[in-house]
């Protein structure tokens, strides 16, 4: 009786110690947003949106912020594209060596960010294209294509073929079957693959740091805040980039598995 | 819309396994066809190769007398109906049903009034806006049917459509298919394995094996006077009494069997020799009580083994009296009574017999009951 009480406390307690390793840090950072004072340290000294306020008066972060959900769209958006057609050509025709090219478009999620970016840039500075939001939007589809192909070409199934067939067997052109009948069908992952990418898009940094200049995202433009020293203002604006982030995740959450859930 | 198919010498082989061997069938324009036979027998396959979906290795495939040689799915005057249905579920049946016409690039209104007429037949007008995973099997078999029709095809290809279906709604739905293709009157070729439902839809049945058509006719015939101990056995339960063709007079032939010498009318002969090996396919249900009226033959006596009660008939197992390692499967009447053990004349309708060439493949002579 006793040991059993004992395991359920000790699972319990694991249980906290788990979620507050987790969130102890977003915690403490979203509490120090709220700080009244010019440093967000203990002791807590009441509560103010003052520095909320400054965020949104400053018009560096809010270009920032606005180029950051630019880059995040646009390159999700084309991740997203790609790797549906790339899924739909991979699963759908017989192509050459095509476990080899299903390895290599996954291959990019196995390097880190850092050697991308290098890598990018060294290609970049041949090619005598200068850095912009471009270069940044262009490493991020690089790094959320591989995403976006694992998931919507393991959503892609048998009994998806044979729909795919009754619309050519009905008089449907290739384009129109992949824009009418197979995009459609796969919504649901497609969905899922572009909100994943915009929460990646919108938190990396590396690749954003090294294949920008004078446009930048936010989170380079919090980095370059942080150089000169802590404030709750930064916490501020970290916390706007969790709220858009959780705000993403719940969006997923709500629309595309629920609709999965449903059928 | 309908057409006639014309199938000549069709060949369809996947590395060293044959599907189709030197296929050849003419369908009439509005027939109501059945390629009907075992998995793997290559239904499947001749009717991939009428869809367009695959190519034969070698022979000609004509629709409305034009070689499909060269056209796509889509360019053909065929639509298939699949076994899964294959309905886009993300549209509503109304859109399912006009797809084939916005492909056509028919205009909305047009196309719409066209899909409402369809589901009005197939008795699902008032669910045009539902999407297809609110339907039950049934429903979802109705829709691909009125999609399959929109785009008028000259021939509805059908793969295994009432497959998925349990037995009650599939009866009904084949009463279901044949009225709406006497209705529309296009041309429609219908695969399955059920030999029930091939013969209550059937204009004309294909039977198929290895890759071969066993034999081609109407339901009756290929029920009652199947050409080969195959399609007798595929068809519905027979018995097969091996034997040994013995002379022909002009009215009658002889068959010597090991339940004695078979006399039966000679309008069954065809074209055999004495000497060669017969088999004689009998039905259960042709044995008959030996006081009806019209001619008898009787194969001896038989021991009941068993019955069961199957609500038209009881079904019985009996072993001959001349050949106790035989089993032979009788139907009798509901009012009969079966005791085991008891001694019954095995008494029959000598027209009802069909004489086939050669033996059962199996060893021993027993009943080919499926």
């Amino acid at each position: 009786m006793i040991s059993s009480r004992f395991s359920k406390l000790l699972s319990w307690s694991y249980l906290a110690a788990l979620y507050g390793f987790i969130f102890l840090p977003v915690a403490v950072l979203v509490l120090f947003s709220f700080q009244d004072g010019r440093l967000p340290v203990p002791p807590f000294n009441g509560a103010t949106l003052k520095w909320y306020g400054e965020v949104f008066a400053d018009s560096r972060l809010m270009s920032a912020l606005t180029n950051s959900l630019m880059v995040a769209i646009g390159s999700a958006t084309v991740a997203c594209v790609l790797g549906f057609c790339a899924a739909y050509g991979l699963a759908r025709f017989v192509l050459p060596a095509s476990r080899l090219q299903r390895g290599l478009l996954i291959a990019p999620m196995t390097v880190s960010y850092l050697i991308i970016a290098l890598g990018l840039l060294t290609t970049f500075n041949w090619l005598g294209v200068s850095l912009s939001l471009w270069t940044v939007g262009i490493g991020h589809v690089v790094i959320n294509l591989p995403l976006c192909f694992a998931i919507i070409y393991a959503s892609m199934g048998d009994h998806q073929k044979n729909i795919e067939r009754a619309a050519r067997d009905l008089g449907a052109a290739e384009w129109q079957v992949m824009t009418q009948v197979s995009a459609p069908m796969l919504m649901p992952s497609i969905l899922a693959a572009f909100f994943l990418s915009v929460t990646f898009s919108w938190d990396e940094f590396i690749i954003a740091f090294l294949l920008s200049r004078f446009d930048v995202t936010l989170p380079v433009e919090i980095w370059s805040m942080l150089r000169s020293g802590l404030n709750p203002k930064t916490n501020a604006v970290g916390s706007v980039v969790f709220l858009v982030s959780v705000a993403l995740l719940l969006i997923l959450e709500l629309i595309v598995f629920r609709r999965t859930a449903k059928k | 819309m309908t057409a006639p198919v014309s199938i000549r010498n069709a060949t369809k082989i996947f590395g060293d396994f044959t599907a189709l061997d030197d296929i050849s069938l003419e369908i009439a324009a509005g027939e109501y066809i059945v390629l009907l036979g075992p998995s793997g027998c290559g239904k499947t396959t001749l009717l991939s190769l009428l869809g367009g979906f695959l190519s034969p290795s070698s022979g000609t495939i004509e629709i409305n007398g034009k070689d499909m040689g060269d056209v796509a799915p889509a360019k053909r005057p065929t639509t298939t109906m699949f076994q899964d249905y294959a309905l886009f579920p993300h549209m509503s049946l109304r859109d399912n049903v006009a797809f084939g016409l916005k492909m056509r690039k028919v205009g909305k209104a047009e196309r719409h009034a066209k899909a409402e007429e369809l589901l009005d037949m197939v008795g699902l007008k008032t669910s045009a806006n539902k999407k297809p995973h609110e339907l039950s099997g049934g429903q979802r078999q109705r829709v691909a049917l009125a999609r399959a029709l929109a785009v008028e095809p000259d021939v509805l290809l059908l793969d295994e459509p009432l497959g998925a279906l349990d037995l009650k709604l599939r009866r009904q739905m084949q009463d279901e298919l044949k009225a709406i293709q006497k209705r529309v009157g296009t041309t429609f070729v219908h695969v399955t394995h059920d030999q029930e439902e091939a013969m209550a839809i059937a204009d004309r049945i294909v039977v198929m094996n290895s890759g071969r058509i066993e034999d081609v006719g109407s339901p009756e015939n290929i029920y009652m006077q199947p050409k080969t101990i195959f399609t007798a056995s595929f068809m519905g339960e027979v018995n097969f009494i091996p034997g040994t063709f013995e002379s022909a007079t002009d009215s009658t032939i002889s068959v010597k069997t090991p339940l004695g010498t078979v006399e039966l009318p000679e309008f069954e002969c065809r074209g055999f020799t004495p000497g060669a090996s017969v088999t004689l396919a009998i039905r259960p249900e042709h044995f008959r009580a030996s006081t009806g009226t019209g001619p008898r033959i009787t194969l001896g006596k038989a021991k009941v083994e068993d019955g069961s009660f199957f609500g038209t008939h009881h079904r019985a197992h009996l072993s001959p009296l001349d050949y106790p390692n035989m089993t032979v499967t009788a139907h009798m009447p509901q009012s009969a009574i079966i005791e085991p053990g008891a001694w019954v004349e095995l008494t029959l309708d000598p027209t009802s017999v069909v004489v086939l060439h050669g033996h059962p493949p199996r060893p021993t002579p027993e009943s080919a009951a499926l």
